[in-house]
């Protein structure tokens, strides 16, 4: 059973959070509302996939707070993620995506019908059988934003979602992160990528060491950068 | 005729008395790995997927498990089962039944923890999914031992290697008895001793073939299910 309030926005309260020691948030403060994605760009290392992780609750805050839809302590159920580098279960396509299902607690008379839908959304139509593990890196990406949206999530995080894919694959999968936001579901997407975060638009969070430097309209950032660091990132230099 | 035509001809003719101690055999060697499996398996889980004070201590002493000595464990089942022992009362000493008892605290060790490592593994690969799929605990346990399913099939394939060649332990809490608690291992040391080395010779034979055979049948079941899985 879905809760029925929204998550949206997630704010964070001047989060900082450490991993032995070093410090990968630092003081952010940050919100994100329904609608238009939002783009976390910035170089390796900027702590763009721990925010993507705390945002999604994996990792708690050792300073400040973050709330979901005004609440502190929201169960995930209305938000997923896609890593990196997903982890595909040993068994079918189609299974993964049953599994998934399962611990969504979508009632088992609507999974095929949905395993079929989540298929031919990504573009998967007919590879059910296969084994996820034998499949390609962009077919796995692809399963694995399937597996994502089988929660029917309100909020999609996506944390470098086509890191290892070639252009094709790469094209594939953006069409189908923008088909997913234009059905209403509010994406926040980390890249390193500046061709990408310009093909998905919306507002732009530009991050370094930690700290969220400098946000903005996708048209805009990218044109009349504000801050110095955006303007060397745009221009490909490297950040200190 | 030499020992090892003698033995063939035993094996050949399906020997009544060669039949029954391969039958014996197999049926206290599966019977412990199926104990074994019941309390290993959950108890190498559990130790895989908690953390408690002392962990690393159990890890290494279920590792050193894994090499009882099979002499020792025959004397503490036969301590624990003699009518003086603690369960005396179950009348169990010098029967097959005694046997699987002894043969499953050998085994148990071994399935345990290599279970452990096996879904520590696993887990380590899962965790970050299960937590952002919200996997409850319960689902997460049985989808680790099902996804390890071929590799714990291998922990359970040495354990069966450790119960159907070991002698130490079996002997000493059966009796080695004609007909009743005499298995392939047992006969082949007492027929040595004796001199028989045709009976010995043969039940060898058998025990290196069912090896074998359980082996090749579980490296089949094993690849066919990784295909199909995609492991």
């Amino acid at each position: 059973m879905r809760a029925p309030s929204s998550d949206l926005p997630i704010k964070f309260q001047n989060v900082t959070l450490r991993a032995r020691g070093v410090v990968i948030l630092d003081a952010i403060y940050a919100s994100f509302r329904a609608g238009k994605p939002s783009v976390l760009i910035g170089p390796n290392g900027a702590g763009k996939s721990t925010l993507l992780r705390a945002a999604m609750g994996l990792v708690a805050p050792d300073d400040g707070r973050i709330t979901w839809g005004g609440r502190e302590n929201a169960p995930p159920d209305r938000r997923a993620i896609m890593f990196q580098r997903p982890v595909m279960l040993r068994r079918s396509a189609a299974g993964n995506l049953r599994f998934a299902l399962a611990a969504a607690g979508i009632a088992r008379t609507r999974h095929e019908e949905r395993v079929h839908q989540l298929l031919a959304l990504v573009g998967l139509q007919g590879l059910g059988d296969r084994p996820a593990r034998r499949m390609s890196g962009g077919e796995q990406q692809r399963l694995a934003l399937a597996r994502a949206l089988a929660r029917e999530p309100e909020i999609l995080f996506l944390d470098e979602p086509a890191a290892s894919l070639d252009p094709a694959a790469t094209k594939a999968l953006e069409d189908t992160i923008r088909q997913v936001a234009r059905s209403g579901v509010t994406v926040i997407l980390s890249t390193h990528d500046l061709a990408q975060a310009r093909r998905i638009g919306g507002e732009i969070i530009f991050m370094n060491r930690g700290r969220i430097v400098e946000t903005g309209d996708a048209d805009a950032f990218f044109i009349h950068p504000e801050t110095d660091a955006a303007r060397r990132f745009i221009a490909g230099e490297l950040l200190t | 005729m030499n020992s090892g035509q003698s033995a063939l001809t035993l094996v050949l003719t399906a020997d009544p008395a060669l039949i029954a101690i391969v039958k014996l055999s197999l049926t206290v060697s599966l019977a412990a790995v199926a104990v074994a499996a019941v309390i290993g398996i959950p108890f190498g889980a559990l130790i895989a997927l908690t953390r408690f004070p002392g962990r690393s201590g159990v890890i290494v002493v279920l590792n050193a498990m894994m090499g009882l000595p099979p002499v020792v464990v025959g004397l503490a089942v036969y301590l624990l089962l003699s009518r003086s022992g603690p369960l005396g009362n179950l009348g169990i000493l010098f029967t097959p039944q005694a046997m699987i008892v002894a043969q499953a605290v050998l085994v148990t060790p071994i399935i345990a923890a290599l279970t452990r490592q096996t879904i520590e593994d696993l887990w380590s690969e899962y965790r970050e999914e299960f937590a952002a799929m919200d996997v409850g605990p319960v689902r997460r346990v049985l989808t680790l031992i099902s996804d390890a399913k071929f590799s714990l099939v291998t922990a359970l394939l040495a354990g069966f290697g450790r119960a159907a060649a070991e002698v130490g332990a079996i002997i000493i809490v059966g009796g080695n008895i004609e007909g009743f608690t005499r298995t392939m291992t047992t006969a082949i040391a007492l027929e040595t001793s004796k001199g028989d080395l045709p009976l010995a010779v043969g039940l060898g034979m058998v025990l290196m073939t069912i090896v074998v055979i359980v082996n090749s049948l579980a490296f089949a079941a094993r690849r066919a299910g990784e295909m199909r899985a995609g492991s």
